[in-house]
Formats: C-alpha cells, structure tokens, sequence
C-alpha cells in the first residue's frame, strides 16, 4: 500500500488527488472517495469554522489509521488530506480516497477511515457565529460508529 | 519517577485553564497519567473542575493516544484535550 497522507491549511482537488493515485498504475480497480465539508447552521448564521490541530500528532495518527485499514482489507493507495484553520461554509474540510482491486475493499476502507478519524485524529472545530464562538462536541453516534467496525 | 515533562493543552481545554503549555516536574510518585491528573487537580479548584473525572477527557503521550493507565517518564510529551471533533 502507498500512502499520501497531508495536513494542511490550504485546499485540495479531489479531482487531481484521483488522477494522482491512478497515474502510472494498471492494477487499480477502484477508487473510493470521500469529501467532508463545513456544513452550515440550521439557520444558516455559521460565520466561520476553525479546526485547531496538534501539529506534531496529526499526520502520524491519520497514517496509523491507514495502515489498520489496510490490515482488514488489501488495499493498493490510502490518500488522507486534513485542513486546519479558518474555513468557511460549504469549504472542503477533510478527503479521504482509498484505491484497491475491487469496490467492497474500496467502499468498506473508506468509511473505516472516517470513523476512525472522526474518533482518534487530534482536530477540534470552533463554530463562530455573530453571537461568539463555541466549541463542538463529540458525538455518541461517532463513536457508535467507530465500535461498529470492532465488533465484526 | 522524577524529571520534567511537557504537558501540551489543545482547544476548549487549553481556554478554560488558560495554559497552551508548561514544563511540568514529575514527583516520585506520578507513574502514569491517572497520577499526573491527580497531581493537576490538587492545584486548585479551576484544575480540579476542569480535569474532574466525570468530565470526557482525551490524552496522548508522545504522540500516541493513551488512558489514563499509560506510564509516563521524563522527558516524554504529554497531551490532555477534549473529545476530538475532526473530520
């Protein structure tokens, strides 16, 4: 498996991220992925998100996550690019595209990943609105989500 | 065990306590993280309801994510945080 692995401010192609895996390769049967955004409030007063990191633990965590995935299925390619700072709605936040020989290995990988990232990558987001800024919590159903894939 | 620590605070908790940071010196007795944790909590009341136990704490040491079971030793980077919410 190779692995491209990134954490960053600025904004990525998911387009090119694809050409990127497939470049040079005739093994690859498919190609999965996943594009999360900053999604707006329901009264649409989101001003800005801010995702705050710990710089010296993100990237190895988020490839730790790659590798277990490829312990469960065979994979070919693991790309995970994760943005930090201020973001903005409908702003990509988070991809995460998984190439292996066929589509189940594809499709399972890739939601293994989020949930895994979702529940043990160092990122906190920041909602900020006229009124302030809160920080979001953490979910139940993330980590539901993440026992899931221990229980199989 | 004694010898210094660095103990790294992230997002709502680095705010309430008001710390981004600090060089901490282990006593003899601070093993893993449960000890370090009752060590902070006896600064003071802000500690003491910031890290309280029923209150969802993450941790990491030297990168890695970790319980509060996991010994530490000088010269090891500590992390304390909330709950992730990345993705």
């Amino acid at each position: 498996m190779t692995t491209d692995i990134r954490v960053q401010a600025g904004d990525f192609d998911a387009g090119k991220v694809i050409d990127s895996i497939r470049q040079g390769r005739t093994d690859i049967g498919a190609i999965a992925c996943f594009v999360g955004l900053v999604r707006d409030l329901p009264d649409k007063r989101l001003l800005h998100m801010t995702l705050e990191h710990y710089p010296a633990m993100t990237e190895q965590a988020l490839r730790e996550i790659a590798e277990h995935a490829n312990e469960r299925w065979h994979l070919q390619h693991v790309s995970v690019i994760h943005r930090y700072g201020e973001l903005k709605p409908s702003d990509q936040i988070v991809l995460v595209s998984v190439a292996a020989e066929h589509r189940r290995a594809a499709f399972e990988s890739c939601e293994f990943i989020m949930d895994y990232l979702k529940t043990g990558a160092p990122f906190w987001k920041k909602e900020t609105t006229e009124y302030g800024s809160h920080w979001v919590e953490a979910r139940a159903t993330d980590t539901e989500s993440r026992r899931r894939w221990e229980k199989d | 065990m004694s010898g210094r620590i660095e103990i790294l605070y992230f997002a709502g908790l680095r705010e309430q306590l008001a710390l981004e940071h600090e060089s901490f010196e282990l006593a003899d007795n601070i093993d893993n993280m449960a000890d370090l944790l009752n060590a902070l909590r006896a600064r003071g009341e802000r500690w003491c309801d910031v890290l309280a136990a029923d209150r969802p704490l993450m941790m990491a040491v030297n990168q890695q994510m970790s319980t509060p079971g996991t010994a530490i030793k000088a010269g090891d980077e500590v992390a304390l945080f909330p709950p992730v919410t990345g993705g």
